[in-house]
C-alpha cells in the first residue's frame, strides 16, 4: 500500500514537470519562450552528451579511450553520411567491440 | 502523406533506443526483482513513472521505506530538467492533435533528443511521427523492465557496452545539429556550462545547476541573437 502511494507520488511530479509549461502556456507564445524554444535544444543536447559521459575516468586505464575512440567514430560518420541510425549503431558496435575484446 | 511510411520511418528512427531501452529497462526490472518487487511493480513503474534514471532511484526509494516527501522532493530534483525541455516544446507541440497529452508524457532524454529539432522525415505525418516515436520508445523500456523482472538476468550473449548507444544517440543529435545550424553558441552554451557546472557540483547533483546557467546566459545573449 505503502509502496503504491510512492509510485503514485513519483508519478505524479514526473507528469507535473513535464506539463506546467504547456498547461501555463496555453494561448500566444511569449517571445521569450519562442526563443528559449530555439536555442535550448542543442544546449540541452550537448548537456546530456557530457551526462553520458560524467562517469569516464580519463587519469585510470583504459582512460576514456573507448568512450574517446567511439564518440570520434559516431561524429565522423554523422558528418559522412548524415544518417544517425548508421552513426548511433556504428559507434555502439565500435565501442561494445572496444570494452568486451580490446580494452 | 503515408502512414505506412511514417510508421516506418518511427520504427527506423527509434531502433537505437529500442537497444539502450531494452537493456537499461532489464537492469531496472532486475533492480526491482532483487528489490522483492515482482514484474507488476517494474510494468506499472514503466507505465506510468517513464522516467529512466528516477526509476532507479525509486528502487531504492520503495525498498528504503522513504517517505511521500522525501519521494516527491527527490523526484522533483532528479526530473527537474523536464521542465526545460517541455520549455522548449511548447512551440513544436502547438499543434500536435490528439495525441498531444500522451507525447508530453512520455517526453523522456531520448525521445527529446530524437523530436527536438522539429524535424520529421519527408513524406510522414509530423504528429503521426511524432506520436509513434514516442509510443515506440516506451513500449521498449516496458518490454525491457518486464523482461528484466521476469528473467532476473541479461540476455545470454554479452552486451556489455551496449549502453553506449543512448551516449551515441545524442552526440549523433548533437552533430547533427550542429552540421544543420549556423549559429553553435547556444551548443556551446551547453557543452561549456554543464562541464563547469560538472567540476563545480560534481556528478551526482550538477543537472539542474547546469539547466539554470544555460537558460540564463542564453536569456543574456537574447538582444545579441534577436540584433544579428
Amino acid at each position: 500500500m505503502r509502496e503504491s502511494v510512492l509510485v503514485a507520488v513519483m508519478a505524479v511530479v514526473t507528469i507535473l514537470l513535464r506539463f506546467l509549461p504547456f498547461l501555463v502556456i496555453r494561448k500566444e507564445t511569449p517571445p521569450y519562450i519562442s526563443y528559449l524554444g530555439r536555442v535550448l535544444p542543442p544546449a540541452i543536447i550537448g548537456m546530456l552528451v557530457i551526462y553520458c559521459l560524467k562517469d569516464v575516468n580519463p587519469a585510470a586505464a583504459p582512460f576514456g579511450l573507448p568512450e574517446l575512440i567511439s564518440a570520434v567514430c559516431v561524429i565522423a560518420l554523422q558528418v559522412w553520411r548524415r544518417n544517425s541510425l548508421v552513426s548511433i549503431l556504428g559507434g555502439t558496435i565500435i565501442y561494445m567491440v572496444l570494452v568486451q575484446r580490446v580494452f | 502523406m503515408n502512414h505506412q511510411n511514417t510508421v516506418k520511418q518511427a520504427f527506423i528512427n527509434t531502433l537505437p533506443v529500442m537497444a539502450g531501452y531494452i537493456v537499461l529497462g532489464m537492469g531496472f526490472g532486475i533492480l526491482m526483482r532483487n528489490a522483492g518487487y515482482g514484474v507488476l511493480w517494474a510494468f506499472s513503474m514503466s507505465l506510468f513513472i517513464y522516467a529512466g534514471s528516477m526509476q532507479y532511484v525509486g528502487v531504492s526509494l520503495l525498498a528504503g521505506g522513504a517517505s511521500v516527501i522525501t519521494t516527491a522532493m527527490t523526484t522533483f530534483m532528479v526530473n527537474a530538467r523536464h521542465l526545460f525541455y517541455s520549455i522548449s516544446m511548447v512551440d513544436r507541440y502547438k499543434n500536435a492533435g490528439k495525441g498531444k497529452p500522451y507525447m508530453i508524457f512520455g517526453l523522456t532524454d531520448e525521445t527529446y533528443s530524437l523530436l527536438c529539432d522539429g524535424v520529421t522525415p519527408e513524406g510522414s505525418d509530423p504528429n503521426l511521427y511524432r506520436l509513434l516515436v514516442t509510443a515506440f520508445n516506451q513500449s521498449y523500456w516496458v518490454s525491457g523492465s518486464v523482461l528484466g523482472s521476469l528473467l532476473g538476468t541479461v540476455l545470454p550473449f554479452s552486451t556489455e557496452g551496449i549502453e553506449f548507444s543512448m551516449t551515441a544517440l545524442f552526440i549523433a543529435s548533437f552533430t547533427g545539429q550542429w552540421l544543420t545550424s549556423d549559429d553553435h553558441i547556444p551548443a556551446l552554451t551547453g557543452l561549456l556550462s554543464t562541464l563547469v557546472c560538472l567540476a563545480v557540483f560534481g556528478p551526482g547533483r550538477f543537472l539542474i545547476p547546469t539547466m539554470l546557467l544555460i537558460t540564463l546566459i542564453l536569456t543574456l545573449l537574447r538582444g545579441r541573437k534577436e540584433a544579428a
